[in-house]
């Protein structure tokens, strides 16, 4: 019955994720880690698709993306800014280089440009504060950053998702435009 | 003074050798040799009886004799699982990401060895959601030692069999809580189970399971080269040995160390280059942001953890958080236990709703809104948190903050009767918030 309701490569890395693991439970998250590569967050039909591909109810798989911050089912642009607020980095300046990255891309903290290109969020301690203050831009290091020096996070080049999913409701639109 | 320092790294073999994180480069330097002896002995128990008669300590927080944990399997034959805990998240700790993206196949080879020692026809890493670098060595590591019969059917040509799973977390502190990370690893939320029954008797799916440290397993390979009493000529006799230590905030050099556990705090913030020049220490945090501080006139303290506690801290992780006078202590405080509110699980009454009334009191008082009576308020939340909450996360929210009124109250009664922070750290950092 899913034979054709999903993308051929869902249903393969669904598929992949059961054969890895011997207990089929622990295929949802590293399915829903390969789909948030593939689209930036986690859209609602991705959701659909890890519970009808790997037979949970889609309820626990909410629950399950609720509890982790890398899992975002509201729309991510295709740049996602981590900013390292722990300790060391608050120590080394990150939170006047957060304020310059909400100056410079007129959004605040946790939310997406209105082109979709960049969401700025805040990061706990990134285990990388001998980069302090350290940031990730999609997942990749950098760092030291010193706060004047924000449009490297901007400009250098990283990894994006390969089919970056749009918001596709007004509601997500409308939220992704809230900058 | 503490011991020497050896003429090599033990653990972070990188520094040494370039490009270790391969496998022809590991082997030529000796990477699997400790492996193929293990095998070629044949006998696991040996090498639980080595790991005890070592005195190494997990380093993943608690400081538990390695050995003693292993021996808590209980035997009746069912097959067990070793799982490596790569979460890493303890403020001010980043020893593991270095540990796994510089040298993966130490990791690898202490998991093979550890695995035979104990039983285990399968492991697993639990690795942090962003370790994404630090993920693709791991797997490609894996790859090599799969193609290159080190892993798989028959290790080696030896008569033990082996499979390594490498699962990633997405963001959350708590799973680094080894029950919490048990229940992420079988696909659910993070939250911490209730003990007993401990990992060892029902972990993983109900199996037998040891929960280890990626730096713990990382002194296999060494240990069974070189012996116990090789490993004890560091340290003291109740900590011996090296550990990796993190040193960050106002040192010249922050980085990773590795360094004997004799040495004291002031010896491990000299070799990070020393303090910021034209500053002097004010408060350092030994074992990351979880664990008390200590103020500048105890930086004479060996990090042993006996030593530690019994200067009113805890080694822990060892993510050593050094702040110069510049810092403002309040400020730093109100960062801390907001990061432990917005990583409390929510399971449970004490920490949910205590971290949050914390948070609460320690922005007002570093906005300069405080009033004296809150310093009272604070010492009964975190009374209420402190040995009442379900995990350790809850005692570890209130470190920090009960160490540093206890140091630094001064400080504190400052910015409630001058009403901003004396040291303009607020002005400084945070203009807009
Ligand atoms: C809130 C919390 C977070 C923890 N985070 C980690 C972690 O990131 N890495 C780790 O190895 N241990 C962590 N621990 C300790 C583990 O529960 C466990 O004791 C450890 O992994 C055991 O390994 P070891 O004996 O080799 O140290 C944490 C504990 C708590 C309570
Ligand atoms: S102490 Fe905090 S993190 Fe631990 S179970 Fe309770 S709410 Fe969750
Ligand atoms: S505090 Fe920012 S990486 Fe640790």
């Amino acid at each position: 019955m899913s034979e054709h309701k999903w993308p051929a490569e869902w249903q393969e890395w669904a598929e992949a994720s059961r054969a890895t693991f011997p207990n089929a439970q622990s295929s949802l998250m590293p399915f829903l880690h390969r789909v948030r590569t593939q689209r930036g967050w986690l859209p609602p039909e991705a959701l659909d698709a890890a519970a009808d591909l790997l037979g949970m109810t889609r309820q626990h798989v909410d629950s399950v993306v609720s509890f982790y911050t890398l899992f975002r089912s509201e729309a991510t642009g295709r740049r996602t800014v981590h900013v390292c607020l722990g300790l060391s980095c608050m120590m080394a300046g990150a939170d006047t280089l957060m304020e310059n990255l909400e100056q410079d891309l007129g959004i605040a903290e946790g939310q997406t440009t209105r082109d979709g290109a960049v969401t700025l969020l805040e990061a706990e301690c990134l285990a990388a504060c001998d980069l302090a203050p350290a940031c990730q831009v999609n997942l990749v290091y950098r760092g030291p950053v010193a706060p004047e020096a924000y449009r490297e996070l901007l400009e250098m080049p990283v990894p994006e998702p390969d089919a970056w999913a749009p918001p596709t409701t007004p509601e997500a639109r409308e939220a992704t435009h809230r900058g | 003074m503490g011991s020497a320092l050896p003429n090599r790294h033990y653990l972070l073999r990188q520094r040494d050798v370039a490009d270790v994180h391969q496998l022809a480069v590991y082997r030529e330097h000796g990477g699997y040799t400790a492996l193929q002896q293990a095998l070629q002995a044949n006998q696991p128990d040996q090498l639980v009886e080595l790991a005890k008669a070592s005195g190494l300590r997990g380093r993943g927080g608690a400081g538990f004799p390695t050995g003693m944990k292993w021996s808590f399997l209980p035997k009746d034959g069912r097959a067990r699982v070793l799982v490596i805990n790569a979460d890493e998240g303890e403020p001010g700790t980043f020893k593991d990401r270095e540990l796994i993206e510089g040298n993966p196949h130490q990791l690898i080879e202490g998991m093979i060895i550890t695995c035979f020692a104990i039983g285990a026809p399968e492991s697993y890493v639990y690795i942090r959601g962003e370790f994404l670098h630090g993920y693709e060595r791991l797997t490609a590591a894996i790859r090599e030692a799969e193609e290159a019969g080190i892993l798989g059917e028959h290790v080696m040509g030896y008569d033990f069999s082996h499979r390594m799973f490498v699962y990633r977390g997405a963001g959350a502190y708590i799973c680094g809580e080894e029950t919490a990370l048990l229940e992420s690893l079988e696909g659910k939320r993070g939250n911490p189970r209730s003990k007993p029954p401990f990992p060892a008797v029902a972990g993983l799916y109900g199996r037998p399971t040891v929960v280890n440290n990626v730096e713990t397993i990382m002194n296999l390979p060494p240990l069974v080269l070189e012996g116990a009493d090789w490993y004890r000529q560091w340290g003291t006799e109740k900590s011996p040995g090296l550990k990796v230590m993190s040193v960050s905030g106002h040192v010249n050099r922050p980085g990773n160390y590795e360094v004997p556990l004799d040495w004291t705090l002031a010896e491990l913030i000299e070799a990070a280059g020393g303090v910021r020049t034209g500053h002097a220490v004010k408060a350092v945090i030994p074992g990351g942001s979880s664990m008390p501080c200590m103020p500048a006139s105890q930086l004479d303290t060996p990090i042993d953890y006996e030593s530690l506690v019994q200067a009113g801290s805890m080694l822990g992780s060892g993510g050593c958080i050094v702040m110069d006078d510049s810092t403002c202590i309040v400020r730093a405080v109100a960062r801390v236990v907001r990061f432990y509110r917005n990583e409390s699980c929510g399971k449970c009454t004490p920490c949910r709703e205590g971290t949050y009334w914390l948070t609460d009191i320690m922005d007002r008082l570093e906005r300069g809104d405080g009033e004296m009576r809150d310093l009272d308020t604070l010492l009964d939340v975190s009374d209420n948190i402190n040995g009442k909450a379900f995990c350790a996360l809850g005692d570890a929210a209130v470190g920090f903050l009960v160490s540093a009124l206890k140091h630094f109250r001064e400080e504190f009664v400052e910015h409630i009767t001058g009403q901003r922070c004396p040291l303009g750290a607020r002005q400084y950092d945070t203009v807009n918030h």
